[in-house]
């Protein structure tokens, strides 16, 4: 098992190194010449020629990758065109926040679904379960900036419980993590009841109420379990979803999060900080996937003999 | 017949599933009656309802689609029926336990096997965690497997093997009914002979009454004490193994009998008569048997037989099934009760 993480971690390293090739492309091909925008609108060709020459920029493409990825290493993001500070500092104020706000959404999203999920396949066709079902396909089909939006209106501003931006308190955090939440919580509601009803079914479940074991034992000790890796990999992409969807939420609730400092970033062509956070947030979702394999042992004795 | 207790008595049950396509009548006023210490056979093709009807003695039925319409399972006198599920979880395991069809599915796989043993011994008795790992190690000795096994999870064992755990599992209450659902049709044929061999033993160690529904007359022949004959959701013939394997008298039965390709062959399962058994949600009326019967005549077709002892104990249900002691036998509109 071991053996099998440290292997998975090694692994790790030409997926990043992928990501690192498309993430330096994408900015190389992007129109925009840096040195102009560090130097803004004004500046003499004389000047522009010489940041050029001073940040490399002309440079050829593999020359300019290289140097791009020994800097990484040494732990050298780049530095912000903006406010000339290291982007590593900048992703150390802003991915914190992205975290805390995308394990809150997972957080709120896995107890919503697991328990509507499991109730709703134990009491099957139930008044529950149509409902729970019902709301399930509308958390789904709206979009996400939608239900911010109409949130923010009902809470903050019609009945003012709850701040509608920002990012000082637990309380700010509440929307914007229901709000990421609620789509998630949908789909894994769906998944756990159908994995669980899948489960529900099979021989072992009768085996153990014929041996006079309780209901709800019956579907915590011996459904849930064996429902549970279709479930967890679905959390696992959540997750992903959450860090992608920080963008669009944290620019709706003026969070300061790495999604907000991407947008910005993009619209100001600061590509440092742009490849930054891809980065952080690449490197953010391997890790998910790492812990999900990992999870799947715990859960499945069989998956676990496989890890070798 | 000698009046032996009687430890399981079903009179008249009545089991339909409600399905889309309409009600399946799985189960149509059955009678049966197990003796205490004995081992009832139960035989039938696939579909005739033998699951169904243990399913029904467990009160393990899925809840929908199955509903009991009618009839009482009498245990020790007490009809299961009229129990609680709370009463019915004192009996499942303790008093009656079941094994079912398919080793390989009747294992939890993300439990240990000496947890899912162990599960048993602590629903029923009081003991505690580290006692009932140990009882369940011993119920794993007992069936051959070696109890530093107990931390494995099922896919670490043979198909023979998971069955013993699951005969472990089911005896570990020392129940005084175990029923076992078809418990050899999954394994090779040697392991098979192992396993029956097994449940021999434990059966007499135990003295536990048996349910053994099978395909395979073999297996019938070699430990049962009565046989019913199940056709249709109903039971066709009901006797000692003597009177069925000997002196059967419905057509059904006999032709499971000239059906058996080869007398020494090891696989004596059932090959069926030609015709396949009706639709249960689409049952004809009369003899249910007549689609298939070479000896039917009209009224078949319209009435249904009523069921004739034909000797002491030896039931059948055909308009011509013959008493074969005039003296000692009478028309009777009953199974055994
Ligand atoms: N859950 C269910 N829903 C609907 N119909 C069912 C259900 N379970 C069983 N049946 C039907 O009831 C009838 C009897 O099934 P049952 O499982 O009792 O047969 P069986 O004698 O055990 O057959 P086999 O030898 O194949 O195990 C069959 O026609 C089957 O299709
Ligand atoms: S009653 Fe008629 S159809 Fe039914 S088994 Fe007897 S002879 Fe055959
Ligand atoms: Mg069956």
């Amino acid at each position: 098992m071991i053996k099998y993480i440290l292997r998975r971690i090694l692994m790790m390293i030409p997926v990043m190194l992928g990501v690192t090739i498309i993430v330096f492309t994408m900015m190389y091909i992007t129109p925009g010449d840096p040195a102009e925008i560090i130097l803004e609108d004004g500046a003499t060709p004389e000047a522009v020629a010489e940041l050029r020459e001073e940040m490399g920029l002309d440079d050829p493409y593999l020359v300019r990758y290289f140097r791009f990825v020994s800097d990484l290493l040494h732990g050298d993001l780049g530095t912000c065109y903006a406010i000339g500070q290291p982007v590593f500092d900048r992703l150390v104020q802003t991915f914190p926040n992205t975290m805390k706000l995308a394990a809150l959404a997972v957080l709120v999203s896995t107890t919503l679904g697991l328990l509507m999920g499991i109730i709703s396949a134990a009491k099957q066709y139930s008044v529950f379960d149509n409902v729970a079902m019902a709301l399930a396909m509308m958390g789904n089909a709206m979009p996400n900036f939608w239900q911010g939006l109409l949130l923010m209106l009902l809470f903050s501003l019609w009945l003012g419980w709850l701040p509608a931006s920002g990012f000082s308190s637990f309380k700010h955090m509440i929307l914007p993590a229901v709000t990421m939440g609620t789509s998630s919580a949908a789909i894994i509601a769906r998944m756990t009841r159908s994995s669980m009803l899948e489960v529900i079914r099979a021989d072992y479940i009768s085996t153990a109420r014929a041996k006079g074991q309780v209901e709800y034992r019956v579907i915590l000790r011996h459904a849930l379990k064996n429902a549970l890796i279709p479930v967890v990999t679905i959390i696992g992409i959540q997750f992903g979803r959450q860090l992608g969807g920080a963008v669009l939420t944290e620019s709706i609730f003026a969070i300061p999060g790495v999604g907000k400092m991407m947008v910005d970033a993009i619209k100001a062509r600061n590509f440092p900080v742009v490849q930054g956070g891809v980065l952080m947030i690449a490197l953010s979702l391997s890790i998910v996937n790492l812990l999900v394999d990992i999870l799947y042992a715990y859960i499945d004795p069989r998956i676990k003999s496989q890890y070798k | 017949m000698s009046q032996q207790e009687k430890l399981l008595e079903i009179k008249n049950l009545t089991v339909h599933y409600a399905t889309v396509d309409g009600t399946v009548r799985a189960v149509e006023n059955l009678n049966l009656s197990v003796d205490a210490g004995q081992t009832l056979g139960l035989v039938g093709e696939t579909g005739a309802g033998k699951t169904t009807t243990v399913k029904t003695i467990m009160r393990i039925l899925p809840v929908p689609p199955s509903i009991i319409k009618n009839g009482e399972i009498l245990y020790k006198g007490e009809d299961l029926l009229k129990k609680s599920q709370k009463e019915m979880r004192s009996i499942r395991g303790e008093k009656i336990s079941m094994i079912f069809q398919d080793p390989m599915t009747s294992l939890n796989p993300v439990l240990t096997v000496g947890d899912q043993i162990k599960e048993a011994i602590e629903l029923h008795t009081k003991v505690n965690k580290r006692k009932a790992f140990e009882l369940a190690g011993d119920m794993l000795e007992t069936v051959g497997i070696k109890r530093d096994r107990a931390n494995d999870y099922p896919h670490q064992f043979s198909g023979g093997m998971k069955q013993r755990v699951v005969i472990a599992m089911a005896l570990a209450c020392n129940p005084e009914l175990l029923i076992a659902d078809e418990p050899t049709t999954a394994l090779d044929v040697t392991i098979q002979a192992q396993v029956l061999e097994l449940m021999k033993r434990l059966k007499v160690q135990y003295n536990t009454s048996m349910i053994m529904i099978t395909h395979d007359l073999g297996i019938v022949a070699e430990i049962c004490d009565y046989v019913a004959i199940m056709y249709a959701g109903e039971v066709v013939e009901y006797g000692t193994r003597e009177d069925v394997f000997l002196r059967a008298q419905h057509p059904y039965t006999k032709g499971l009998f000239t059906c058996i390709p080869d007398m020494y062959s090891d696989d004596n399962r059932l090959i069926p008569i030609r015709g396949l058994m009706p639709d249960p949600s689409n049952l004809p009326s009369g003899c249910k048997f007549h689609t298939r019967c070479d000896y039917k005549c009209e009224r078949c077709e319209k009435e249904e037989p009523s069921v004739v002892e034909v000797s002491s104990g030896h039931y059948v249900k055909c308009f011509f099934a013959l008493p074969q002691n005039v003296a000692s036998s009478k028309v009777s509109v009953k199974m055994p009760v």
